[in-house]
């Protein structure tokens, strides 16, 4: 049994050693200065790249960002400092039900709210789709994050006379605040590659677009687009831009880990 | 002139109350104090209204349907939107076969990756491993879809649908042409997109069972692996089945690698080789095609129906995760 139990756990990692292995056999050789600044021509036509992608990538996820993570690392807050009552429990709960919702749902009631009543489809509609699936897992790693803030730390900065607000801002979350950045990359690096709830919200756009109430387009959905599409020209493109997008998504995940090193590593 | 804090001197539970209750009657004696609570619980809300508002607008949207076709909406499989006729019964049991089909698969993967990591792996080699599985995590979504489009569909047809079809080409499971996009690859897809968090939450479960548990297994003469199945399995039973409830609910909400390669036909079938189709790819195709109220309604039920599995899954994942691992966040690394 202890063979089938490694033979498993080994094809598990397979897997994953499969995937990057055939998104870098596949993607590298497409990778080009062209890729990363031009636009992608008419379809049949070589060439191109996915620079407008790449752009909206950034702004669609960075303004998902800026929405969600105030609101995810407050609720994340009030979970550690005053969450240990009813409705503190109950919000616990939510989030980790929320944390489970299909994105695709989040990206209908997205387009219900914003691509409906102002009559397009725009980037905006979906950063605010993304930070909806962003606020109840940063809600839960920043509670996990502040908890590990041991007592003694906070009765110090009472007994010094510091408010408790003070406390809870200066000495709490200050304190946990590298673990509460990696909270927020990883959730950063988990929207970026998204793509069910900007379908219907910043839909997609062929031309390099820099407003926020236009459709934008994003690797992810340029990925979607071009990975079902005919051409092989679209196929290879699929493959570099995943590769890139996987790039940035391991990325943040690598400096996730990295922060959380520079305070917890010593400790272990 | 500032005034000192209001030192709290009454109302301070000592002795055997916990720091924590002591930290708590702390608060809320001090004004600045009470609008910072105020502004914390003002985002702590956002949970609660997003979820009420999630599904109020699903069902407000979805009410059309639900009038017109009631209960019927579950069980019939005609999906024709120039009839508007709609029954979403054939994605109704897509979403649970290629959930299943990715369960039976990833279960046992994942559990022994979880065993492996607590029980039996050299310290050494844990962290890696840990972090290779959770890497399976950060993939994106639509990467999985396009890998299975041009990597596991091909190998399917070459290497495993052959000999599949050679030994049980007999049963209902596996009988008629390979189609490539298919529930199989639907499932397998799935199977692997889930494994890293049924391993992450299975991992956290396994690491909650008491070292004792093991010990007295092996002071009876258990083997490793006797003490493993008779003694810690057993205790974090509960937490187990959390997770592996969880990644159903994974399975079941998943959708842009599942649109990709499941087929997206109306049809109920029980051949794996078959193409199928799930609730969460039939909004992702259908939603900009819909012209009409009937039909959008008719995917907002669909939205709906798939809202409230998933919570109803979630939560009762959670409930049995807590009974073990009392209110810490496991698996939040995996997300």
């Amino acid at each position: 049994m202890t063979g089938l139990v490694v033979i498993f756990s080994f094809l598990a990692v397979l897997a994953l050693v499969l995937i990057l292995g055939n998104l870098i056999a596949e993607g590298a050789s497409s990778i080009d200065w062209a890729f990363f600044t031009k636009s992608p021509v008419p379809a049949g036509q070589s060439g191109g790249g996915v620079a407008n992608a790449i752009v909206g990538t950034g702004i669609v996820v960075g303004l998902g960002a800026l929405i969600g993570v105030p609101i995810g690392v407050g609720a994340g807050m009030y979970l550690a400092e005053y969450g240990s009552g009813r409705f503190g429990f109950l919000v616990r709960f939510i989030a980790d039900v929320l944390n489970g919702t299909p994105s695709i749902v989040i990206g209908i009631v997205g387009w219900t709210f914003l691509v409906k009543p102002m009559g397009r489809f725009s980037a905006l509609a979906g950063a605010v789709s993304l930070a909806i699936l962003m606020i109840p897992m940063l809600a839960r790693t920043t509670e996990e994050m502040v908890r590990l803030v041991p007592h003694s730390l906070r009765e110090a900065a009472l007994a010094l006379g510091y408010p408790r607000w003070r406390t809870s801002l200066r000495i709490v979350a200050r304190t946990a605040l590298s673990g509460i950045v990696t909270g927020c990359l990883v959730g950063i690096a988990r929207i970026a590659g998204e793509t069910a709830p900007l379908l219907f919200t910043a839909l997609g756009n062929l031309n390099f677009s820099l407003s926020v109430n236009q459709p934008m387009q994003t690797l992810s959905l340029q990925i979607y687009v071009y990975a079902t599409g005919p051409f092989d020209e679209w196929h290879r493109l699929a493959w570099a831009s995943a590769l890139v997008l996987m790039g940035l998504v391991l990325i943040l995940s690598m400096v996730a880990r990295w922060v959380t090193r520079q305070r917890y590593g010593s400790i272990r | 002139m500032t005034s000192l804090p209001n030192l709290p001197i009454e109302g301070i539970p000592s002795g055997r109350a916990s720091r924590e209750t002591r930290w708590q009657s702390l608060i809320g004696t001090d004004r600045s104090d009470r609008i910072y609570r105020r502004i914390l619980t003002g985002f702590a809300l956002a949970l609660p209204s997003l979820i009420v508002i999630l599904f109020g607008v699903l069902f407000v949207e979805s009410l059309p349907a639900l009038k017109r076709f009631g209960p019927s909406f579950l069980v019939t499989s005609t999906w024709d939107p120039v009839a508007e006729v709609y029954g979403a019964a054939p994605m109704i049991f897509g979403t649970l076969a290629s959930s299943f089909l990715a369960l039976l698969i990833a279960v046992p993967l994942a559990l022994s990756v979880a065993i492996l990591l607590t029980e039996f792996a050299p310290r050494w080699l844990r962290q890696p491993v840990a972090f290779l599985v959770e890497l399976l995590a950060a993939i994106p979504s639509v990467v999985y879809g396009m890998w299975g489009i041009f990597v596991l569909i091909p190998f399917l047809r070459s290497f495993v649908v052959p000999p599949l079809k050679a030994v049980f080409g007999w049963t209902p499971f596996f009988k008629g042409v390979f189609y490539g996009n298919s529930l199989l690859a639907g499932g397998i897809i799935l199977a692997i997109m889930i494994v890293p968090y049924i391993a992450a939450v299975s991992r956290e479960v396994l690491l909650a069972v008491p070292t004792s548990q093991r010990e007295a297994a092996l002071a009876m003469g258990a083997t490793r692996w006797e003490a493993v199945r008779s003694a810690v399995l057993p205790y974090g039973r509960a937490g187990l089945i959390g997770a592996v409830i969880l990644g159903l609910g994974r399975a079941l909400g998943e959708t842009m690698a599942v649109t990709m390669v499941i087929g997206n036909r109306h049809d109920i079938g029980l051949s794996l080789f078959q193409p199928a189709y799930t609730m969460a790819a039939a909004i992702a195709n259908e939603f900009s095609e819909a012209t009409t109220n009937m039909y959008l309604s008719a995917l907002f039920e669909v939205g709906l129906i798939l809202f409230v599995v998933t919570v109803v899954v979630n939560a009762i994942a959670r409930i049995l995760i807590w009974r073990v691992a009392k209110g810490a966040a496991v698996g939040s690394k995996a997300l």
